[in-house]
């Protein structure tokens, strides 16, 4: 056992740290520290910094410019990103439907898609969950019958997390109704410009536009934009929700919120109650962080540590207790969230009721916290 | 950086647990061993120094083994696995402690050579009644006449300090002069032999004049290196939690799917199973600190030790209490009995927290310090 890095991992740590605080535009981070929103505009230009730097999308194959990294590099990677205020790297594309791309693809589809999805070219919505169809996936109904070449798919899609910028979406469909209902979904790429697609906003409890539906009304898909066999899009999901764990904990943005908060109310920080919720946080936030790093340690072999799945509980967890945390801290100053920018209140604390709001995601998404338990409590415990 | 055992550590804590285990897997033997005085395995104690357990925080020259903290933590770990009642904690990590960071080289070679045999047992008098967690003595006071120190005064609880051989006794200096360290005789003492919650033993130590022999030199204000040794003992005390808080877990997921209610098991019902989800994720997290805890002694930093300490003390607290209530409760009545081994485990969990600091006072001292940082570095 031994806490310090290697001097190899150090270095390399250093010059992670060094890239993301100087070659990323100082605009784009601040967004980012100070907790507002990204315009489309400022994601792709970030994600095409790293791309040109070779830190996009670093855990895909090497020849589709994959890195090689160990794991413990990506973590630190992955951490010194969200310590610097830098956007991670477009999860639709760099987390799911390229290394889907990358292991299920025909060499057409990998040439023809992971360079730009790598530089975010194009931008890849997420076409999975249905209004029937949330943690119970294989329930899902829209579907894919096949005409001459083509597929024609009818149904709709929900929870397409910006939807409104993606340029395609990868898609759940169900391919054949006879058969088990696992066995018979596969996963088609759809050109969102394609006649029939239609996006929906939904207006959310923060007063955002994050989240759409996605109506298909007879959109002719062809052929050759349907990813590995017919009826292997379950197996093709749980490899892409697999890996959408890894890093699904924001330990090194939500330390990085904490943090923020003891500058942008240092006033309050005299108050003992609001000391000794900042160290609780702070210590349960160090438990999580090194939980993390325990996973990482033992990941090497291939085969993820069992605690992996504490990662999202807590993790979602601890980022939900800290917007907990900002809105208390803006107290009457929160109820501001909607004045125009030329209020007296300050930025922060007319976020905070919005992303107290937004946040409660986070325990619902990626497999919701009671999914988690199941998969712990099975899994890990046998019971 | 690297969380997992060597192949050395892995027999290490192979060895301690197959032994402890010939003591102690079944819960009865406890029961038996903490009902009668000494209140525990002299026999084991003996074996226990055999294998050199007792002596692996000291250097060879003082009849030690020299090991690092990890592998006193593992000793701990395993210790806390069967509730094994024997005072490692109390007499080799804090007195034992003491000793090894204050002695003289005479002292060291004399008190930790016979504690590592298994000749002596040692105990830290360092706490006065009604005291919490100070580093200043308070409790017992130190005279000096000449060369020769005496000691007055009440120390409260002291842990094993009814089978101990040795006492070694913090005391307010004379002149305000700070805080001292002194070694005393058990035989020119009162004690009183009372048990904890747990079985575990304390006693009440009265000090009437009693000859005292100053830990190093004379009349220096210890109360720094004091503060050190209680924080390591502190870590080790949460490696001890660690292993008693994997016992509870292990014994509640069992109990699970062994027990029947209504015709099933009961990790038929998905209440259940999510609170035994929620334990997991107390313990692993638990787990993570009490390492990186353990590693941070290696750098050998004081104040970094102190951090650590506090930092695995909210921790462990949190989550013994945490587990050791679930625990209880998801056994149902059986988890009440003294005959089975998890209600006594979660007694000896708040044994150990409120002899070495519980979830309040760390928080506390955490608190303090809450501005003097940005972030939390886990990796320096």
């Amino acid at each position: 056992m031994q806490l310090e890095l290697s001097p190899a991992d150090a270095e390399f740590r250093a010059r992670m740290r060094e890239f993301f605080t100087t070659k990323v535009p100082q605009e784009i981070r601040d967004t980012v520290l100070d907790g507002r929103h990204l315009t489309r505009d400022q994601i792709v230009e970030s994600q095409r910094v790293l791309n040109a730097e070779g830190l996009a999308v670093p855990h895909w194959p090497t020849e589709w410019g994959g890195q090689d990294w160990t794991d413990l590099q990506r973590h630190l990677w992955h951490e010194e990103m969200q310590r610097a205020g830098v956007p991670i790297p477009l999860a639709f594309n760099a987390s799911m439907i390229g290394p889907v791309i990358a292991q299920f693809g025909t060499e057409e589809q990998k040439a023809r898609f992971l360079p730009d999805t790598a530089n975010l070219d194009i931008w890849w919505s997420q076409g999975f969950s249905e209004p029937d169809a949330g943690s119970d996936l294989a329930s899902l109904r829209t579907t894919a019958v096949r005409d001459g070449d083509d597929w024609v798919v009818n149904g709709q899609k929900t929870w397409t997390t910006l939807g409104q910028h993606g340029d395609w979406i990868f898609t759940l469909v169900r391919t054949d109704p006879e058969v088990k209902k696992q066995a018979g979904i596969s996963m088609l790429l759809i050109d969102m410009t394609t006649p029939g697609v239609e996006v929906r906003p939904i207006e959310l409890i923060d007063g955002g536009h994050e989240v759409n539906e996605v109506w298909f009304t007879d959109v002719r898909v062809p052929g050759d934009l349907l990813v590995g066999e017919p009826g292997q899009g379950w197996t093709i999901a749980k490899f892409l929700l697999g890996n959408e764990r890894v890093g699904v904990a924001p330990v090194g943005a939500t330390k990085r919120a904490l943090a923020g908060l003891k500058t942008v109310a240092a006033a309050q920080m005299e108050d003992p109650m609001v000391r000794a919720r900042v160290a609780e946080l702070e210590n349960q936030l160090l438990a999580l962080e090194l939980t993390a790093l325990r996973v990482v340690a033992h990941s090497a072999g291939g085969e993820p540590h069992p605690a992996s799945s504490v990662l999202k509980l807590r993790g979602t967890e601890l980022q939900q207790a800290v917007s907990e945390l900002a809105l208390d801290l803006a107290g009457p100053a929160s109820l501001a969230s909607r004045a125009d920018e030329d209020s007296p209140q300050e930025g922060w604390a007319r976020r905070s009721a919005p992303t107290y709001l937004n946040f409660r995601k986070a325990s619902i998404y990626g497999g919701s916290n009671e999914i988690q338990r199941q998969i712990i409590s099975r899994t890990i415990l046998g019971l | 950086m690297d969380f997992t055992y060597d192949d050395e550590q892995q027999a290490l804590r192979e060895a301690v647990r197959g032994l402890l285990a010939t003591a102690y897997a079944d819960h009865d033997a406890r029961r038996r061993t903490v009902a009668d005085e000494p209140g525990f395995d002299r026999a084991l104690w003996g074996r226990l120094a055999e294998m050199g357990v007792l002596g692996l925080p000291f250097a060879e020259e003082h009849g030690g083994v020299g090991a690092g903290p990890v592998e006193i933590g593992i000793v701990c770990q395993e210790l806390g696995r069967v509730l094994a009642p024997e005072p490692y904690l109390a007499s080799v990590v804090h007195a034992g402690g003491l000793v090894a960071a204050l002695g003289s080289p005479e002292q060291k070679a004399d008190l930790l050579g016979r504690l590592s045999a298994g000749e002596v047992v040692l105990a830290a008098a360092d706490t006065s009644p009604g005291g919490r967690w100070a580093s200043r003595a308070d409790g017992v006071r130190a005279s000096v006449s000449g060369d020769t120190w005496t000691l007055d005064g009440v120390a409260d609880p002291v842990v094993a300090g009814g089978s101990a051989d040795v006492l070694v006794v913090t005391a307010a200096l004379p002149d305000e002069g700070g805080t001292g360290v002194f070694v005393v005789d058990a035989a020119d003492v009162e004690r009183t032999g009372y048990a904890a919650a747990d079985l575990s033993r304390a006693a009440s130590v009265r000090f009437a004049g009693s000859a005292a022999t100053p830990l190093g030199a004379p009349g220096r204000d210890l109360a720094p290196s004091i503060a050190t040794i209680s924080d390591l003992t502190r870590i080790m005390g949460a490696n001890q939690s660690l292993g008693v808080m994997q016992s509870q877990v292990r014994a509640t997921t069992d109990y699970l799917k062994s027990r029947k209610q209504f015709g099933v098991t009961l990790n038929t019902f998905q209440a259940l199973t999510f609170r035994a989800a929620d334990m997991y994720v107390s313990l692993e997290l638990a787990h993570s600190m009490v390492d990186w805890a353990t590693m941070t002694i290696a750098g050998g930093d004081r104040e970094a030790v102190a951090e650590a300490a506090d930092r695995v003390g909210l921790e462990v607290s949190r989550a013994g209490r945490h587990i050791g209530q679930e625990a209880i409760q998801l056994h149902g009545g059986i988890g009440m009995t003294a005959e089975y081994a998890v209600g006594v485990g979660t007694a000896h969990l708040e044994v150990l927290d409120q002899w070495l600091g519980n979830a309040p006072h760390h928080l506390s001292r955490l608190a303090g310090r809450v501005t003097d940082h940005e972030l939390v570095e886990a990796l320096s």
